[in-house]
């Protein structure tokens, strides 16, 4: 795929009745990029992850997926309303419809994207090792019957799958807790485990929404080098909300800056550091202000 | 003493039979969180069903009883199956983000359809079945006797081997992994990839085959039903599910077969008049110091 841009995000509009949570919000994430989306309190950070993930349907806008060698609409698969245009082309009529009825947040998954959630939402009764497992079942045997049956080439797949969720166990250092229930985990390990289930469907990007919050520095940095890791060995595009500045200018290639459901700002560290519009809005000062990052 | 024991078999029987019917509100609620109260009447379609597949099979001169049961049940558990996945696709799903309440009028309206359609189809007169498996095991004790029919002895068997195969598709399968999963965290499971329209799709009809297992065993055992059986029945297998706490597959099982348990001994030692009182007041007990059933998890706010 030569598609420079991983993700594609046009005039995102989100609103919650007469809400507007998000108000024109375009920015564009490069391939194999770590990336960061920053802002004050409700600037809308989680509300654009939400949209990117299928969590919400957008309002207006449009957000391009070019991943898995095609380009996926995340608007469209989520199966939008009908318009009068579709009804003057029957391919557009079809198409809407096949969305309309087997359409659904986990289509984007399949697309390329995984997200982890800033309140963890782990499957707490399941075991470590299940919560891996459940995240591969596209890549496995998909049938249900041979499933049911375990025929050989089911069982091939499932030995692959805990062959797979082992190696992401060791890289997030979870070897040890495989056959915990992941509820017993302490909160730093279900952070890990959260993005370990999340690589383990074979994401092209992968969302953070606020890995670093509530760790300490140590941990902190051993999740930046994690970041790290998966985009150098794993080829996975990072995209992350994140409040810890000194890790966000630490790690990111690129970072935009949202207040009040707009994009304030774009660029590289340096150019977000020094940026007034960020300061004032980010810190609450004025401008002009010194106020260091 | 063999009354109670007399007893204790017969009430074993009917509670794996409730525990059967339970699995499929159980796991209904479990994953949707709504009652499905055609699930009982989804149980009386498959008595009919099970009428049908005996009348076809002995017009084909299949008259041996393995034949004829091993068909019967591969009929039933099919077609009904296919009704539990029609339901949900005609009644439900349109409704899937509305009110609770909206889900559950609908459940109604579906079991109002399911009695009326029956009753139209079939007639409004009891029906009935010929007795398929006769002759019984008859233990003496003492003075009086245990009688256990083989037909009670198959009704277990079966229903416990159907209750071992579904912990076994939950348990260990991907396609269990993939509903626990769906159960615990609808729109996770929906951010990991798997599909769960179809996850809801499959564990309607999973509760539609057991409720047909049950009802093949239950009309094969007394061999008459008419198109309000699965009102009462329903009731019972509801009763049982949240008994053993509600959403909790091995709490139905249990809870069907305690259920099943004290209303025949109630019935055999103190009055069968009032055995359905004594059910519904231990439901009450039960849930007054243990309101989330015997195995269910006390009701957590999910942040």
């Amino acid at each position: 795929m030569s598609q420079e841009n991983i993700l594609e995000v046009k005039n995102l509009v989100m609103h919650f009745g007469g809400i507007k949570a998000l108000n024109d919000v375009t920015f564009d994430i490069k391939r194999g990029s770590v990336s960061a989306l920053i802002g004050p309190n409700g600037a809308g950070k989680t509300t654009v992850f939400n949209c990117l993930t299928g969590f919400y349907k957008a309002t207006g806008g449009s957000i391009m997926l070019h991943a898995g060698g095609k380009s996926t609409s995340v608007v469209k698969v989520l199966g939008q309303k009908f318009s009068a245009a579709d009804f003057t082309s029957p391919v557009r009529l079809i198409e809407r419809i096949k969305y309309k009825m087997f359409g659904g947040s986990h289509l984007v998954n399949r697309a390329g994207l995984a997200r982890t959630f800033q309140n963890i939402r782990l499957f707490k009764e399941m075991s470590v090792v299940e919560n891996l497992l459940v995240a591969q079942h596209m890549l496995a045997n998909r049938s249900m019957v041979s499933g049911i049956l375990n025929t050989a080439s089911f069982k091939k797949a499932e030995e692959e799958a805990l062959q797979r969720a082992f190696y992401w166990l060791e890289v997030v250092h979870l070897t040890e807790f495989s056959n915990r229930l992941a509820g017993e985990l302490s909160y730093g390990q279900q952070r890990r485990l959260e993005i370990a289930r999340a690589m383990c469907t074979n994401p092209e990007i992968i969302c953070l929404d606020e890995p670093a919050a509530g760790l300490n520095p140590s941990e902190t940095e051993a999740l930046a080098s994690m970041i790290r890791v998966l985009r150098d060995n794993h080829n996975t595009t990072v995209l992350l909300i994140e409040h810890d500045m000194g890790m966000v200018m630490n790690i990111s290639d690129y970072i935009v800056v949202l207040d009040h459901g707009e994009v304030i700002a774009k660029g590289g560290p340096d150019d977000i550091k020094t940026n007034p519009k960020v300061i004032a809005a980010y810190l609450g000062a004025e401008e002009g202000e010194e106020v260091s990052l | 003493m063999d009354i109670i024991l007399q007893q204790l078999v017969n009430g074993l029987t009917l509670g794996s039979v409730y525990g059967l019917i339970a699995i499929g509100y159980t796991m209904v609620y479990g994953i949707i969180g709504m009652i499905n109260f055609a699930h009982g009447d989804v149980y009386m379609v498959s008595s009919y069903l099970t009428a049908i597949a005996i009348a076809l099979l002995s017009y084909f001169g299949l008259e041996s009883f393995p034949i004829i049961i091993f068909g019967t049940l591969i009929f039933t558990i099919v077609v009904t199956g296919a009704y539990g996945w029609v339901i949900e696709r005609v009644a439900y799903r349109p409704l899937r983000n509305s009110s609770r309440l909206a889900v559950l009028i609908s459940a109604i309206g579906m079991s109002l359809i399911l009695q009326n359609y029956v009753q139209i189809a079939q007639g409004a007169r009891q029906q009935g079945v010929p007795t398929m498996l006769t002759g019984a095991i008859r233990l003496d004790i003492g003075d009086g006797f245990v009688q256990i029919t083989y037909m009670k002895l198959f009704i277990l068997f079966v229903a416990f081997l159907g209750m071992g195969v579904l912990t076994y598709i939950i348990q260990k399968t991907k396609l269990g992994r993939m509903c626990r999963a769906t159960q615990q965290d609808r729109k996770m499971a929906s951010i990991l990839g798997i599909n769960t329209d179809r996850i809801i799709s499959a564990v309607f009809v999973i509760g539609a085959t057991m409720a047909a297992l049950a009802g093949v065993l239950i009309t094969l055992d007394y061999g008459a039903f008419d198109f309000y059986v699965g009102f009462i029945i329903g009731i019972k297998a509801f009763t049982a599910a949240v008994l053993g706490g509600i959403g909790s597959l091995p709490g139905a099982m249990l809870g069907g077969v305690i259920l099943g348990l004290s209303e025949a001994l109630f019935a055999g030692l103190i009055s069968s008049d009032y055995k359905d009182v004594f059910s519904f007041s231990l439901l009450v007990i039960i849930l007054i110091f243990r309101p989330s059933g015997l195995l269910g998890k006390p009701e957590v706010e999910k942040v």
